[in-house]
């Protein structure tokens, strides 16, 4: 038998081993490059367009000209109502799964099945979905229970957040869950052992423990729902509006949407393309900030971590 | 030293079995545990003695696929008896655990935790009972000055102290811990033990240990815990000195464990 005590690998052996390592570092740097790429792409084309004015004007002359202050607005007020509508019902939702919730009963298993079914849902189906149900079903049911001429049954902003409430409800449950169930199993004990409650330990112990994760996890969940362009198409996002939306009902112009309009909807393609590319790069710095605000608190979050467990 | 009080039974089990799901860990097990003693629970790892005292405040049922049968009676109630508030047993039954787990709060809160659960006590009350349970946990002079600190901030064995004020907080009648001092120096456990024999004029403690010497000096009686069954039972003193059983002796001379 032939040993081989600590001689080094084969000259061949060492060959694959060495082109293995070259190629994922091979394609780690394609993506880093990717990212480079796109960012730069965009920085470059669109960051010296990106002015005063353009931030606070309106749009003129049929979108070619002017800035883009109502898809701004029409944006961030989106989000706003898309995250009270869709962050406590996910909430509520994760609490159950986690604290209440037997992994073997029946009834869990079909509220899994129902979010990972929705987190499967191509984003334009979303906003079919919401046209249909929200638009036609209750919207116009709600005209007709009281009477309207067409008030609700319309497109408009609160039909769209709702489309993306429920866009994102799966990945804020999902991560919810994850923050919940991070709290230590050993601080419900103590906290059941005193005397407490199922609710007053998920009031007083479970809930301020996995506050700074139920917040990251529905900002970025928010933040993924807020480039969507797909699902608010047919409820509510409109190509051009003399005002700003006024109220629940109102249409509103929003980025993403005003991105898609400009590159395709323009009488000239060519004129509008600084205009592209500047709302480009405000529609991806209001994602960043978001995504900025989720990681500054989950580093919050790290260093208050009272348990090492 | 004489006990100064009459023998009477605080907890009585019968037949008590716990299952995890397939998995009989504690089988059959009747036995009295005494009012104002310390009682130690001794065995290897996974001999059934932490389960034995995690069913004595119905802690297991929030292990899923957990199951009990027999009883424990408290007084001569049994806990498991479905009209039994599962709640109302845990603030007669406290409990201290084998790592300290104070919550994130301040020093103050995690004595007041169990005070506020039960509606509104006027604050000089709260403020009252908090001074008078770290003094019963000899903590009250280290911490004093920084009752509002974080909790966090405390060492190992002043967490662990913290705990079983907060345990007390609430006015249990029974104590239960579970392996107290396994995480502690010898200095910290030495306190903790000092403290049990202080706590036991007022509260039944039972105590389970992987620290024999520990059992022999501060309880009363001991049990010894092996394959899921109480083996024996008896008065401390006796049960080092005199066992009945082979595997006892076994265990407490080191010859297996």
């Amino acid at each position: 038998m032939v040993r081989y005590g600590f001689r080094k690998e084969s000259g061949e052996q060492a060959l694959i081993g060495l082109g293995f390592v070259g190629i994922t570092l091979l394609a780690a740097l394609c993506v880093f490059g990717l990212s480079v790429g796109l960012l730069g792409h965009f920085a470059i084309g669109g960051l010296p367009h990106v002015t005063w004015e353009f931030l606070t004007e309106a749009p003129r002359n049929n979108n070619t000209e002017g800035g883009i202050f109502p898809a701004i607005y029409g944006t961030v007020l989106l989000v706003i109502l898309m995250s009270i509508l869709g962050v406590p019902i996910g909430t509520l939702t994760a609490i159950y799964l986690a604290e209440y919730s037997r992994e073997d009963s029946r009834l869990t298993r079909w509220v899994r099945f129902g979010v990972n079914t929705l987190a499967g849902v191509p984003s334009i189906v979303f906003g079919l979905f919401g046209l249909g149900f929200f638009v036609q079903f209750v919207g116009k049911g709600i005209d007709r229970v009281f009477g309207l001429e067409l008030v609700w049954g319309k497109p408009a902003i609160i039909w769209a957040a709702a489309t993306l409430a429920v866009l994102t409800l799966p990945v804020v449950i999902v991560s919810v869950e994850e923050a919940l169930r991070s709290v230590p199993r050993q601080l419900r004990e103590a906290s059941l052992a005193l005397g407490a409650t199922r609710w007053q330990t998920i009031r007083r112990v479970v809930l301020p423990h996995a506050f700074t994760g139920i917040l990251t996890g529905s900002i970025l969940a928010v933040s993924r729902g807020a480039g969507e362009v797909a699902p608010i198409m047919f409820v509510g996002a409109a190509y051009s509006l003399p005002e700003l939306p006024k109220s629940l009902t109102s249409q509103f112009m929003e980025l993403g949407y005003h991105l898609f309009v400009l590159s395709t909807q323009s009488p000239d393609v060519e004129v509008t393309r600084p205009l592209q590319y500047a709302t480009t790069v405000v529609l991806l710095l209001t994602t960043f900030a978001l995504n900025l605000v989720a990681v500054l608190l989950r580093l919050r979050m790290r260093r208050r971590r009272p348990l090492t467990l | 030293m004489a006990p100064p009080t009459p023998l009477e039974p605080k907890i009585r089990t019968f037949e008590l079995s716990v299952y995890y799901g397939h998995k009989h860990a504690l089988q059959d097990v009747t036995v009295d545990i005494y009012a104002y003693r310390v009682t130690a629970f001794i065995g290897p790892s996974g001999c059934g003695k932490s389960t034995f005292l995690r069913a004595l405040n119905r802690m297991n049922e929030l292990i899923p696929n957990a199951r009990t049968t027999g009883r424990v009676e408290i007084d001569g109630i049994n806990i498991y008896d479905p009209s039994v508030d599962v709640v109302q047993v845990r603030r007669r039954v406290g409990m201290v655990f084998q790592q300290s787990v104070p919550f994130p709060k301040s020093i103050y809160e995690n004595v007041a935790f169990g005070l506020r659960l039960n509606g509104n006590l006027p604050k000089s009350e709260i403020d009252a009972i908090v001074e008078e349970s770290l003094r019963r946990a000899a903590l009250w002079d280290e911490v004093k000055d920084r009752l509002h600190h974080s909790a966090l901030e405390l060492s190992g064995g002043q967490q662990q102290r913290l705990c079983i004020a907060r345990a007390i907080a609430v006015n249990p009648e029974i104590l239960l811990m579970d392996e107290p001092c396994s995480a502690l120096d010898p200095i910290s456990t030495a306190k903790i033990e000092e403290l049990i024999e202080e706590l036991k004029r007022d509260y039944t403690i039972v105590l389970v240990t992987h620290n024999i010497q520990q059992a022999a000096r501060i309880s009363d009686y001991t049990g010894f815990f092996y394959l899921g069954r109480l083996v024996e039972y008896n008065r401390t003193r006796e049960l080092f000195t005199n066992p009945q059983k082979r595997e006892t002796e076994d265990y407490i001379t080191g010859r297996f464990g």
